[in-house]
């Protein structure tokens, strides 16, 4: 049985410089405390993965406001003022992915395998492009991450997760595709809870669970 | 009627029975106030939900329960949702029947730019490429200029978001369809001449053998 941690203690396990994915779509389905917990340690250099930076003072923008980034991997950061002042400074390396593209690199990242065939994005040019069967692709290798922070309604003891409507979005694709992963869980329930067939991300993915929400 | 509305209510006559449809942010959202009656549309919202609906009541709201832009939706009776890789592989897959975007530019060959301006706008393509890639449809819904400059250009001077013609330009002034011989204005807003449209374009355009007002009843 594995035993929770508080998020600093997740947060610490953050090195500064590391690779992050981050799950939430403009804020919705991101684990909101270990990013507190990382703004909170001061965390730097970070080169975070995600859809995108929310905006300043909601979820990953909070690090960015922080400080705490170094480089965007994301798909869309209009939303946030702040980054794109940062970017347009050069203080902030942003390299924009299509959308469908980041979660295909981020799937693939997960079973390991070297990346993926797609068609969207032809239009930029020096990539490399490959044919099959007579249709053109450009070749975009996986993404993986020194450590995934994913966000869950519930988590069972095991660490089986499941997710809540439009707040599931990347985090099950995270959660496979890095060294390190981190679920918040909106709730911890006790094993038995959760259906086989309700589970969404197996537990053995997960290397440590955030203890539940502490109430004032 | 304002011009944002106008266009909505063109858009929204393309909407087919029993189809799975994509509003992108802003100006198409509006197209959903305007579904024919008697048409069935599913719409899908990219972060990860197909047969979203309004605003639930005030103070009602499930803080998981979004669209692509951050608002509050409901969820309909048969709705489903799923992940980012299941969202982009109905986008990209062609099981999405239609998708609406906004418009930066579209050239002489229907290809569409609206992703990033140069040293100034820099939002990101977020699920544009892939929804202009895959979609069996796709719909541009714009204003015809920008601050007295056409959008509809020879060429495009910023990024293309995918070298895939569009299927429809739908204006405040007209609509265009790219073909494979130039654009072809098909329609042209109550009121606006043909002269009036084509002075305000900045590619050639072909007329169909009439060109008839819109029908925005």
């Amino acid at each position: 049985m594995r035993s929770a941690l508080d998020p600093g203690a997740a947060a610490a396990l953050v090195a500064d410089g590391a690779t992050v994915m981050i799950g939430g779509f403009m804020g919705v389905g991101s684990p909101h405390r270990v990013i507190a917990a990382l703004v909170e340690r001061g965390a730097r250099g970070l080169t975070v993965i995600a859809n995108d930076t929310a905006r300043p003072s909601v979820g990953i923008g909070k690090l960015i406001t922080a400080g705490c980034v170094a480089r965007v991997i994301a798909s869309h950061i209009g939303t946030n003022p702040e980054t794109q002042r940062l970017m347009l400074a050069g203080q902030l390396a942003v390299e924009l992915v299509p959308q469908g593209t980041l979660a295909e690199r981020i799937r693939a990242g997960g079973p390991r395998l070297g990346g993926v065939l797609t068609a969207t994005g032809m239009a930029a040019e020096g990539r490399q492009v490959v044919q099959v069967d007579g249709r053109e692709f450009l070749v975009e290798p996986a993404l993986n991450a020194d450590v995934a922070l994913v966000a869950a309604r519930g988590a069972d003891y095991a660490g089986n997760l499941v997710y809540s409507l439009t707040a599931r979005n990347f985090n099950p694709l995270m959660a496979m595709a890095a060294d390190t992963v981190i679920a918040e869980a909106n709730e911890i329930v006790p094993l038995g809870a959760l259906a086989p067939d309700a589970v969404h991300t197996p537990g053995v993915l997960i290397d440590h669970l955030i203890e539940r929400p502490r109430v004032a | 009627m304002n011009p944002k509305e106008l266009i909505a209510r063109r858009v929204a006559r393309e909407l087919r029975d029993n189809t799975l449809v994509n509003l992108g942010i802003g100006l198409p959202t509006l197209v959903a106030q305007f579904v024919p009656a008697g048409t069935k549309v599913y719409f899908q919202s990219e972060n990860g939900i197909i047969g979203f609906g309004a605003r639930p009541p005030e103070g009602m709201e499930d803080l998981h329960l979004t669209d692509a832009g951050r608002a509050f939706v409901s969820a309909l009776p048969g709705a489903v949702a799923f992940d980012s890789a299941m969202s982009f592989a109905l986008i990209r897959g062609g099981h999405l029947d239609m998708t609406v975007l906004g418009g930066l530019q579209v050239d002489g060959r229907g290809r569409l730019a609206n992703w990033f301006i140069p040293e100034t706008l820099v939002p990101g393509m977020g699920g544009a490429m892939d929804l202009v890639s895959g979609a069996r449809r796709v719909i541009v819904a714009m204003n015809h200029t920008q601050k007295g400059t056409p959008k509809i250009v020879d060429e495009l001077t910023l990024p293309a978001t995918s070298l895939r013609p569009v299927t429809l330009v739908v204006t405040d002034l007209a609509v265009i369809e790219p073909t494979p011989e130039g654009l072809v204005l098909r329609e042209r807003t109550p009121g606006v001449s043909v002269e009036a449209v084509r002075a305000a374009t900045g590619s050639e355009l072909l007329l169909s053998a009439t060109v008839p007002e819109m029908d925005l009843s």
